[in-house]
């Protein structure tokens, strides 16, 4: 595609030389770390003198910290990091007057929109790599513990899984960036389509939840009416990216983890054979739960990429 | 000699306002073409039809032999364009900008810094190159703007408002240097300008535009004829453009 790698080249250096970006990796270093840290000397604390249980290398991501656990931190901020990168990525040069001139040369169109998006994502990808890495290092020191081959893998679909989940809301970002001139309001409305999305959108399943299927009045033990209540809300739930990449993320990393669902509905006897069954689920099996919501994930980021890049090939553009 | 941009009832509208009113415009290979007109008259629009950055309306557009809203990569690469205010990367210095804009031209790396420090120090700015671009003046990012048309190798240029907001030596030499390009390089320049002593004084063809219309073409001593008459020993561009302006005006 002409004009593509020189647009993906240029965007990779300015990003990486970027003070943005310094600032960014790190705060989320620091963060990162001091977490791995603390996690790392309690698990090792709690688990002296007992058996070491299976799957000890995940535990370093799942569990909570200080505040939170680091899987959750990159959940909450992961998106921040792809607002950051994006959204200024066209209205930037528009208002430098540069835009005009990149595409007087002879390149096609798209390739400046889809440039930015490639060398986002891969500075996303850098990033997540990195810190996954770090902190591996860092549990193998602390926990001196070595990961086995499921585990690594079981990280390598958690790193797919965010360099989509922050692609996604780089592709909102761009095209926040596209279709607002100013870049204070297309920083704005990302941020505020983002607290939708993480504090509301909960509120909003439930409430639409009660407005379609609603409880009977009374009878509020009334099984069918509770399971297509829940259904309801979970659908509407999993509109919001955010839900989709958390359950993915938290059936993923943790394997005695074998359903998505929060809410299970077991009768006693099932609870009794629930407990004997304790053994952790295979990967291939956490996998085969997560694929759906890996392919939404990719799904939205497409459609969200296409909007962008569709606007962007009809807009007019003038240094003037 | 033959004709490098015709265009053929080439018409612009945005909304209900026209911009450009069909027009028919013919330029020579090797000329200098001055295109006069008031702010808002349609210069700029007509430069932006003519690259392929804005769709027209209505019409055809040739640039040498090629259709710009069919075939605008070919035209781009066989036109220079300095817009009215030219905008750089001004964290990255002049050597950088350049480099960018010859890779997006797929110029190779391995001859290009030759190439980038010789243009530099055809425009003057060899002693500056390592500057940012946030530093330089006005007269300055004119002329890296003139290095950055010549980048490509064109045959032919268009420049818009080459001359607005520089000083009078700035001036002096950008008109030199249009006028170079024509005499030394052979290249086709197309330049829009309200400055109409400057105008005169290089161009071989004028055409005045009017709230998009083309109201005359041609070269001055003939428009002189039309407007003035025969008998007018001395004139200038001034008379009749302000001639054709104030003919205009009563149409309001």
């Amino acid at each position: 595609m002409t004009g593509l790698r020189a647009v993906y080249r240029k965007e990779l250096e300015d990003h990486f030389s970027s003070v943005r970006f310094i600032l960014l990796m790190t705060v989320i270093l620091m963060v990162s770390l001091l977490t791995a840290y603390m996690v790392g000397s309690g698990l090792r604390k709690e688990l002296e003198g007992m058996q070491r249980p299976s799957m000890l290398f995940l535990l370093l991501f799942t569990s909570t910290g200080a505040l939170l656990s680091l899987a959750q931190f990159i959940a909450f901020f992961g998106p921040l990091i792809g607002m950051v990168l994006g959204f200024d990525a066209i209205n930037r040069e528009r208002a430098a007057r540069t835009l005009s001139k990149v595409l007087s040369q002879p390149i096609y169109r798209d390739a400046v929109i889809n440039g930015k998006f490639l060398a986002g994502l891969t500075v996303i990808a850098v990033m997540l790599l990195a810190i996954v890495l770090l902190i591996s290092g860092l549990g193998l020191r602390v926990l001196g513990v070595v990961p086995g081959w499921e585990e690594v893998a079981r990280l390598a679909v958690y790193l797919v899984l965010s360099v989509v989940y922050i692609g996604f809301w780089l592709g909102v970002a761009i095209l926040a960036s596209v279709l607002f001139r100013s870049i204070a309001t297309s920083a704005l409305a990302t941020l505020a389509l983002w607290i939708f999305f993480a504090f509301f959108m909960a509120l909003g399943a439930s409430l639409v939840a009660d407005i379609v299927t609603p409880l009977p009045p009374g009878l509020s033990q009334d099984p069918e009416a509770l399971v297509r209540r829940e259904g309801t809300q979970r659908m509407v739930a999993s509109l919001s990216p955010m839900t989709l990449y958390s359950e993915a993320t938290g059936t993923i990393l943790d394997p005695m983890r074998k359903t998505t669902r929060s809410l299970v509905l077991v009768g006693p006897f099932e609870r009794l054979s629930m407990s004997r069954f304790q053994n952790p689920l295979p990967l291939v099996q956490s996998a085969l739960i997560v694929a759906p919501h890996l392919i939404s994930l990719v799904a939205i980021t497409m459609v969200c990429f296409a909007v962008c890049y569709a606007v962007f090939m009809r807009q007019e553009i003038r240094s003037t | 000699m033959d004709t490098v941009v015709e265009t053929h009832e080439l018409t612009k509208r945005y909304g209900g306002q026209v911009a450009v009113n069909r027009l028919d415009l013919q330029i020579r290979k090797g000329e200098i073409f001055g295109f006069l007109g008031p702010n808002g008259a349609g210069k700029t629009t007509t430069f932006l039809m003519l690259l392929g950055l804005s769709e027209p309306t209505a019409g055809t557009a040739r640039v040498c032999g090629f259709d710009p809203t069919r075939e605008p990569l070919k035209v781009k690469r066989v036109v220079g364009y300095l817009p009215e205010n030219v905008g750089f990367y001004e964290d990255m210095t002049a050597s950088d900008n350049l480099r960018y804009v010859a890779r997006l031209n797929g110029l190779r790396d391995g001859a290009l810094q030759g190439k980038i420090e010789a243009l530099l120090d055809q425009v003057g700015l060899l002693a500056e190159a390592r500057k940012r671009v946030g530093a330089y003046s006005r007269g300055m990012r004119q002329r890296l703007g003139i290095a950055e048309v010549l980048l490509k190798d064109p045959q032919v240029a268009f420049l818009d408002e080459p001359t607005l907001g520089l000083d009078p030596d700035g001036t002096q030499k950008m008109l030199d240097f249009i006028q170079g390009l024509s005499r030394e390089k052979g290249i086709t320049v197309f330049f829009s300008s309200h400055q109409l002593d400057q105008v005169q004084r290089i161009s071989d063809r004028v055409g005045i535009m009017l709230k998009g219309h083309l109201v005359a073409a041609g070269p001055i001593q003939e428009l002189a004829r039309q407007r003035l008459g025969v008998d007018q020993e001395k004139y200038t561009l001034e008379e009749i453009y302000l001639r054709y302006f104030r003919e205009d005006q009563p149409t309001q």
